[in-house]
C-alpha cells in the first residue's frame, strides 16, 4: 500500500487495527481458559499481556509513516484558533507580510517578464548575438567592443559553418504620404533575419533573397498597428506603396509579432548596403549581428570558429582588422538600463521585506516568551522538544502563507498599475504575468520569511529546567531573549538605514540634477520634428529653399520669437557624432577623438539661448560657398586646444569635407545626454555648423531628420496649431510632429532618477515606520517585563526620571548597533547606487546626518511612550505583582 | 525461573520474517510460535510484535490478508512478499557471520584465560 493510500485510508486501517488487537487478545483468552482459567481472569491476563492497548496502536500508526501529517493538521488548526483569538495581532502581521511580500511578487513579476523569460522567439536558447572585440583600445572611454563592419559580417556569415547569421539595424524614419507624417522605429535588417527568428507574416511574403538584389525594387513588411493606421486594415495594403523617408517601398508583408523585435518597429526594410561606408570595415555605420546555432552545433563550436575567421581577416586586413576578434554569447533581451532598474528596486523591497519578517519576528518573540509556561507544561505532560518547535513553526508558517496569499494578491492587481507609472515604455510589459514561476516565488518567499521571523521563538522552546520555567510565575529566564529582542530591532533600523541612506542620495541628486545648467533655456521653446514638401527632395536647392521658407511662415505667428531648424536637439535621443582633428592628418583610429556635430540654422543660439563666450554664432554670411565656419564648445576647444579662445583656428572634420573648418566662435556646453548623463557620457564635445553649408549630398538625408525649434513669449503649448497652420504650405504637405517642449524633454531626462527615487522613498517610509513600531514594541514589552524590578528601584528610592532615562538608554543602545551596522551597509548600497544610476555620487555626510537624524527622532518618538509608562509605576502595585 | 533475556537489538524482525517464511500466519499465532521455539528464553514483549508487523508490512516485506480462521472469526494474516524472501536470506546470512564471529572471539578470551 503506497504512502499516500495509507493516508487517505487512515480511519479504516484504524479500524482493522483495533479488530486485530481485539483477535488477539481473545483468541489469548481463549487459550487460557482451555488451559482452566476462569474467564474473566483470562480476559484479565490476556490484556495485560499485550501491553496498554493505546500505546500498542499509537506506534502502530506510527509505523505507518502518515503520523506527521495528522500532527500538522492538528497545529494548523491550533494555529488557526489562536489567529483568530487575537484579530488585532494578525491583521497587523498579516498586512505587514502581504505588503512585504505583494512588493517583492510584483517587482518578481516584473522581472520574470521582462529579464528572465525566455525570447519570444522560436528556440531562442540557440540564438546567439555577435559582437566585435579588439585586444587594443581597452582603456579607451570607448571600451574595446564595437558594432559589426558590414563586411566581417559577410565574411564570418560564409565561413562560420555552425552558425546561421543574420544582421540588422536601428533606422528611425518618417512616413508620409496619405494622412499626417509620423516618425517611426524601423529596423535594416537582412533578408533571412524574420525566418531565422521564427517571425511569422500574418499577411502577404516575408522577404527573399532577391528583393536584395542589386537593382530590385525596395520593399517593407509593416507592423499590424501601422496596417491598420494607414492603411485602414484593408487587405490592399499589400503591393501598396509605403512612403518611408522619402523613398517609395512596395509593403510586402504584415505582421503582428513586429513588436517582440528591438525597438518594436513599426517599418522593416533590408539593409542598405548602398552607401560606401557600408563596405568600410574600420569606419562604418555598424550593425547588429545576431545567429542561430546549426542543429547539433555548440556554442564553443560556433566560437572557435569565428575566431579562426577573426584571425585569418585580420591578417588578410591588418589595416582593420588588427587585433580584432568576434565574440558570440546567447542571446538575451534588449533592455538596456531598465535591468539595473529593476534589480536595485526588487533589491530594495526585499530590504523591505526584511524588515517586516524582523518585525514580526519581534512581535513573536514577545508572544513565545509569555508563553513559556504553556509550552513548560506542555513539554512536562510528555510532548517532545521537537514537536514543540515544529508547532511553532508551522504556527509562523500558516501566518507566511497566509501573508503570501494576500500578497499575491496584492501583487495581481499591483502589475497593471505599476506598468502604467513606469516612465516612458517598458520593454516586453506584454511578457509579464503572473505565472506558475510568480507563485512559486511567492511561496517560497513567504516560507523562508516564516523561517526568519518564526525560528527565533521556535529555538526558545524550553528543553531543560522546566521546573524553573513552570515555578518562574510567567516571567522570562534573564539573558537570552532581551539580545535577540534588541538583534531583531537593531537589524530593523540597519536596514530602515540603508533605504533611507539610497533614497536621501537619490533626493539630493535630483535636488543637484534639477539646479544643473542644461546650457540652453529650457523655458518657452517648442521642438517638433517636421517634414518639408517631398516633392522637393529631389533637389537640394529647392530642398533648401523649402526649409527657408517653413521658418519665415512660423516667423508670422505671433507669440514666436525665433525660430531654427537643427537635426539634433538636445536631451532628446538621436545624436550624430564624427571624428575630428585639429590636422588633416588623422591619428590611428582609437585615438581618434569624436564630437556631437549639430547642423544648425544662424537664430538657432538665440532659440536655445546658447552662451556664446567668444566670437559669434553664425549669421545669414555663412552660406554655401562662403568659408566653411563652426562653432564649438568649451568642452572641445579645451580638449583639442587645451585653451577657451580658439576662435580662428581650424578643425578637420573628414564626413563633412576635406578641408579645414574655421572656428567663428565658442559657445557654453550644452547638456545634450540629459541632465543625469551628460557627465558620464563618452562624446560630450559639441561643434555646430550651418545647415546652410551641410554638402548637398545629405540635404535629402538631413531633411528627413530636421526638426524645428521656436522660441516663443507665450506658453509654447498655445502656438502648436497656429504653427502647423502656418508651414503648411502652398501644397499643404508640411507637416510637424512629435511636438515637445524643451521643459519636458529636461525633465524627461531626469525620469528614471525620479522615479526611483518616488519608490525608494516609499520603500524608506515603510521601513521606518515598520522599524519604528518594531523599537516601541519591544521597548513596550521589555519595560512590561521589567516592571516588578522598576517597581524595586523606585522603592529604593529612584525617581521618575532616572527610570525614563534607563528605558531610553536602552533604547539608544539597539538604534546605535543597528545605526553601525547600518552605516556600513549603507556605504554598501550607495556604491551599488552610484554605478547603476547616472548622476548619483558617493554618500555625502549632510545625507548621512539627515539619516540618522530621522532616525533618532523616530527612535525617540517610539521610546517615549513605553518610557513615561515605565516611570509611572507605582512601586507597591509592581511589587504586589512580583 | 531462569530469568529471560531481551531480544537483540533488530533481531525480532528477522524471527518474524522467518516465522511468516513458514506459511500464511496470523499475530497471535506468531506469538504463540515465537513463545514455543524460542523454549521461554526470550522475552518477545508481545505489544512490540504489532508494532513489528506493522512496520514489516509498510516496507512491504510482509503482506497481509483477511481470512476466516478454523473457528470461523475474521482474522489477519501475514505472508512473505519475494522481497520479504530476498531480506530474509540476506538477514539471515549477516546474522550468522556476526554470531560466528561472536563466537570465535568468545572461545578465544576463554582460552586466554585458562
Amino acid at each position: 500500500m503506497t504512502w499516500l493510500r495509507r493516508l487517505m485510508s487512515r480511519d479504516r486501517l484504524d479500524a482493522q487495527l483495533d479488530q486485530e488487537l481485539q483477535f488477539h487478545v481473545d483468541q489469548h483468552a481463549a487459550d487460557l481458559v482451555a488451559r482452566g482459567v476462569d474467564p474473566a481472569e483470562a480476559q484479565r491476563r490476556a490484556r495485560l499481556e499485550i501491553g496498554g492497548p493505546e500505546q500498542v496502536k499509537e506506534q502502530c500508526r506510527d509505523a505507518r509513516g502518515t503520523r506527521w501529517v495528522d500532527d500538522l493538521t492538528q497545529d494548523v488548526r491550533y494555529t488557526l484558533r489562536a489567529l483568530k483569538a487575537r484579530p488585532g495581532f494578525t491583521a497587523v502581521t498579516v498586512a505587514t507580510l502581504a505588503l512585504g511580500i505583494g512588493a517583492t511578487t510584483l517587482m518578481f513579476t516584473v522581472i520574470e517578464g521582462v529579464l528572465l523569460k525566455p525570447l519570444a522567439y522560436h528556440d531562442p536558447g540557440r540564438l546567439v548575438t555577435l559582437i566585435e572585440q579588439t585586444d587594443w583600445s581597452n582603456n579607451s572611454s570607448f571600451g574595446n567592443r564595437w558594432a559589426f563592419a558590414y563586411p566581417n559580417y559577410q565574411d564570418c556569415a560564409r565561413d562560420a559553418t555552425s552558425l546561421t547569421l543574420a544582421a540588422w539595424r536601428f533606422n528611425g524614419g518618417t512616413v508620409t504620404g496619405s494622412g499626417d507624417p509620423e516618425y517611426v522605429n524601423a529596423l535594416q535588417v537582412s533578408p533571412d533575419y524574420l525566418g531565422m527568428l521564427g517571425i511569422a507574416i500574418d499577411r502577404g511574403r516575408p522577404f527573399r533573397d532577391d528583393d536584395a538584389r542589386a537593382g530590385a525594387p525596395p520593399v517593407a513588411v509593416v507592423s499590424t498597428s501601422l496596417w491598420q493606421r494607414r492603411y485602414g486594415g484593408a487587405a490592399a495594403a499589400i503591393g501598396a506603396p509605403l512612403l518611408f523617408d522619402a523613398t517609395s517601398y512596395t509593403v510586402i508583408g504584415v505582421t503582428s509579432m513586429i513588436d517582440r523585435l528591438p525597438g518594436q518597429p513599426d517599418v522593416l526594410t533590408l539593409l542598405d548596403t548602398t552607401n560606401a561606408l557600408m563596405h568600410n570595415r574600420s569606419s562604418h555605420p555598424g550593425i547588429q549581428v545576431w545567429g542561430r546555432l546549426r542543429p547539433g552545433a555548440t556554442l564553443e563550436q560556433a566560437q572557435s570558429e569565428l575566431t579562426l575567421v577573426g584571425r585569418r581577416l585580420a591578417d588578410d586586413y591588418p589595416e582593420s582588422n588588427r587585433g580584432r576578434t568576434f565574440i558570440a554569447s546567447p542571446l538575451g533581451p534588449f533592455v538596456g538600463d531598465v535591468r539595473a532598474t529593476l534589480w536595485l528596486l526588487l533589491a530594495a523591497v526585499g530590504l523591505v521585506l526584511l524588515v517586516a519578517c524582523a518585525n514580526i519576528g519581534s512581535l513573536l518573540l514577545a508572544r513565545a516568551v509569555s508563553r513559556d509556561r504553556e509550552l513548560a507544561m506542555r513539554a512536562a505532560l510528555g510532548a517532545g522538544r521537537g514537536r514543540l518547535m515544529r508547532q511553532c513553526l508551522t504556527e509562523s508558517a500558516v501566518l507566511g502563507l497566509i501573508g503570501g496569499g494576500a500578497g499575491i494578491a496584492l501583487a495581481m492587481f499591483g502589475v497593471g498599475p505599476f506598468i502604467a507609472f513606469w516612465p516612458g515604455t517598458l520593454p516586453r510589459a506584454d511578457d509579464i504575468a503572473v505565472d506558475w514561476r510568480v507563485l512559486l516565488f511567492a511561496i517560497v518567499a513567504s516560507l523562508a520569511s516564516s523561517v526568519v521571523f518564526g525560528l527565533a521563538p521556535a529555538l526558545r522552546v524550553p528543553a531543560h529546567h522546566l521546573d524553573r520555567v513552570v515555578h518562574g510565575g510567567g516571567r522570562a529566564v534573564r539573558g537570552g531573549p532581551r539580545h535577540l529582542h534588541a538583534a531583531f530591532v537593531a537589524v530593523e533600523i540597519a536596514l530602515a538605514i540603508v533605504l533611507l541612506v539610497c533614497a536621501g542620495s537619490l533626493g539630493r541628486t535630483l535636488v543637484r540634477l534639477v539646479a544643473l545648467d542644461p546650457g540652453v533655456n529650457v523655458r518657452n521653446v517648442l521642438v517638433a520634428r517636421t517634414a518639408v514638401s517631398p516633392t522637393v527632395l529631389a533637389d537640394p536647392g529647392r530642398t533648401r529653399a523649402a526649409w527657408d521658407g517653413v521658418l519665415a511662415a512660423a516667423r508670422t505667428v505671433r507669440g514666436v520669437e525665433a525660430v531654427a531648424a537643427v537635426d539634433t536637439v538636445p536631451m532628446r535621443s538621436g545624436n550624430n557624432q564624427n571624428v575630428y582633428w585639429t590636422s588633416a592628418a588623422l591619428p590611428p583610429m582609437p585615438e581618434r577623438p569624436f564630437a556631437l556635430t549639430t547642423s544648425v540654422t544662424p537664430e538657432y543660439a538665440r532659440v536655445m539661448g546658447l552662451r556664446v563666450r567668444v566670437g559669434r554664432f553664425f549669421d545669414d554670411h555663412d552660406r554655401a560657398g562662403s568659408q566653411p565656419a563652426i562653432v564649438v564648445d568649451d568642452t572641445l576647444a579645451q580638449s583639442a586646444f587645451g585653451q577657451p579662445d580658439v576662435v580662428g583656428r581650424q578643425l578637420w572634420v573628414p564626413d563633412l569635407g576635406p578641408g579645414p573648418l574655421t572656428i567663428v566662435g565658442v559657445v557654453d556646453h550644452v547638456r545634450h545626454w540629459g541632465l543625469a548623463s551628460d557627465d558620464q557620457a563618452v562624446v560630450r564635445a559639441q561643434l555646430y555648423y550651418p545647415f546652410a553649408q551641410l554638402p548637398d549630398r545629405f540635404v535629402r538625408r538631413w531633411s528627413q531628420l530636421m526638426s524645428i525649434v521656436v522660441r516663443t513669449s507665450v506658453p509654447p503649448g498655445t502656438l502648436v496649431e497656429a504653427l502647423r497652420h502656418a508651414i503648411r504650405g502652398t501644397a499643404s504637405d508640411q507637416v510637424m510632429y512629435q511636438v515637445q517642449t524643451l521643459e519636458d524633454l529636461a525633465a524627461a531626462s531626469l525620469a528614471r532618477q525620479r522615479f526611483l527615487l518616488l519608490l525608494f522613498g516609499a520603500f524608506a517610509a515603510v521601513a521606518l515606520l515598520l522599524a519604528s513600531l518594531g523599537l516601541y514594541g519591544v521597548l513596550a514589552f521589555l519595560t512590561s517585563e521589567r516592571t516588578p524590578e522598576i517597581g524595586v528601584r523606585m522603592a529604593l528610592g529612584a525617581r521618575s526620571a532616572d527610570v525614563v532615562r534607563m528605558v531610553l538608554g536602552e533604547s539608544a543602545g539597539m538604534v546605535a548597533i543597528g545605526a553601525v551596522l547600518g552605516a556600513a551597509g549603507a556605504l554598501a548600497a550607495s556604491r551599488v547606487l552610484q554605478r547603476l544610476v547616472d548622476g548619483v555620487r558617493g554618500v555625502d555626510p549632510v545625507t548621512f546626518a539627515l539619516v540618522i537624524g530621522t532616525l533618532a527622532l523616530a527612535a525617540l518618538l517610539a521610546s517615549v511612550v513605553p518610557a513615561r509608562r515605565a516611570s509611572r509605576v507605582d512601586p507597591t502595585m509592581a511589587l504586589r505583582q512580583e | 525461573m531462569t530469568p529471560k533475556s531481551d531480544l537483540p537489538q533488530g533481531t525480532l524482525d528477522l524471527l518474524i520474517l522467518k516465522i511468516v517464511a513458514l506459511g500464511p500466519v496470523h499475530g497471535y499465532a506468531i506469538a504463540q510460535r515465537l513463545q514455543q521455539v524460542s523454549r521461554d528464553v526470550v522475552q518477545v514483549p508481545q505489544g512490540s510484535l504489532y508494532p513489528a508487523l506493522h512496520r514489516l508490512e509498510n516496507r512491504g516485506l510482509l503482506e497481509a490478508d483477511w481470512k476466516a480462521t478454523e473457528t470461523g472469526r475474521e482474522a489477519k494474516f501475514y505472508r512473505l512478499t519475494r522481497k520479504g524472501r530476498a531480506s530474509l536470506e540476506s538477514e539471515t546470512a549477516s546474522w550468522r557471520r556476526l554470531s560466528d564471529a561472536i563466537g570465535v572471539i568468545l572461545r578465544l578470551s576463554e582460552g586466554g584465560a585458562e
